[in-house]
């Protein structure tokens, strides 16, 4: 099985830098959401689409960017 | 691979392309998400999981030789095999493999250049199958401890100004304005860094393909910040993966002799009572 229509792009999930990466593998699209400056993953979703792959990953990332504790230094 | 000190310890993805079925090489994804490995991977290669297989579960340590010399037997790996390791987040977890396999002494280890991203991102052949592979025997040397520092080393290393320390976390973590990476759980009781370490992203040594830039890019990088080699470096992140990825960089693709990847990292500087800690941003080296 080959990957494809690979993608990237940047967006912005509850004042935080995201990276979705996006693909199909046959019929169904995958989704990764990392954040972008450290790299961790965030979420990994699938969908019939890339529209919903990636709305799902960014729902899940925004739960759990949301609890991130900005403190003043 | 472009004036690298040691460019043996890297290869492309096409290299692996066209080796993933060499018998004498074995082809490992270790991710930080365990489950990417499930989605797809290099057809051939083995996963390895950082969280159970990589590590003692039961005492925070890196895994034990008994266990590391089963884990390369069961994944059909012998003392000349060539492994090749890759992951997500353009190797994070792999690098933190590498760095265990040369710690118990193997000879051949590189890591695909890129990671997991820019194969996918390349449209490579993926499979879901976990290979068969027959069983080899593994016999591990070491450890060898001068690749990885303990606290006392770290607190020494500070006290003495002997050592260049390296911060690789992202910059709102060295400051101290965030306790982790955003939107993974708090691992800390107190944020900010080690005083007197440098701040240098992990990901600043990366192309945005994922692949590592070139020795006159990263030795621009770390010179500007007054790593040079000149004395030996430890470098750090939250949990020490991050820290294998610059370890990686400093000893293999610049050449530092003496590098040294402080494991503990901040889960244990940032817990530790009566830890000195600095916050804030600190002044370019040489200001």
């Amino acid at each position: 099985m080959k990957v494809e229509e690979y993608q990237e792009r940047k967006t912005e999930v509850a004042g935080w830098p995201v990276n979705l990466a996006s693909y199909r593998l046959g019929s169904v699209y995958h989704c990764k959401a990392d954040n972008v400056s450290p790299g961790a993953a965030l979420a990994r979703t699938t969908g019939s689409t890339r529209e919903e792959a990636e709305q799902k990953a960014l729902d899940r990332a925004g739960q759990l960017l949301a609890r991130t504790q900005v403190r003043a230094v | 691979m472009p004036n690298y000190a040691h460019p043996e310890t890297l290869v492309s993805t096409d290299w692996v392309a066209q080796h993933a079925s060499d018998p004498n090489v074995r082809i490992v994804e270790v991710d930080v998400d365990t489950k990417a490995y499930d989605e797809g991977h290099v057809p051939g290669a083995m996963g390895w999981a950082w969280n159970s297989q990589l590590c003692d579960t039961l005492r925070r340590d890196i895994l034990p030789k008994a266990q590391l010399e089963q884990l390369l037997g069961s994944s059909g790996i012998a003392n000349d095999t060539t492994v090749v390791i890759y992951g997500d987040n353009n190797n994070w977890f792999a690098a933190w493999a590498l760095w265990q396999l040369k710690i118990y002494g193997h000879k051949d280890v590189r890591l695909m250049n890129g990671g997991r991203k820019k194969w996918l991102a390349e449209g490579r052949e993926i499979s879901t199958e976990a290979p068969k592979v027959a069983a080899a025997t593994y016999r591990a040397t070491g450890p060898d401890n001068s690749l990885r520092a303990f606290l006392p080393q770290v607190q020494a290393a500070l006290e003495g100004g002997t050592h260049a320390l390296v911060d690789v976390r992202s910059p709102q973590e060295f400051t101290g304005e965030i306790l982790a990476p955003p939107g993974l759980p708090e691992t800390c009781q107190r944020g900010g860094h080690i005083p007197g370490a440098r701040s240098i992203p992990w990901g600043k040594a990366c192309n945005d393909d994922g692949t590592f830039k070139s020795a006159d890019e990263l030795q621009a990088l770390y010179g500007g910040e007054g790593v040079d080699g000149s004395k030996p470096v430890i470098a750090y992140c939250r949990i020490g993966e991050r820290s294998s990825h610059t370890w990686y960089v400093l000893k293999y693709l610049l050449g530092f002799d003496k590098v040294i990847n402080y494991d503990g990292s901040w889960t244990e500087w940032g817990n530790l009572v009566g830890a000195p800690v600095e916050k804030g941003a600190v002044a370019k080296a040489n200001a």
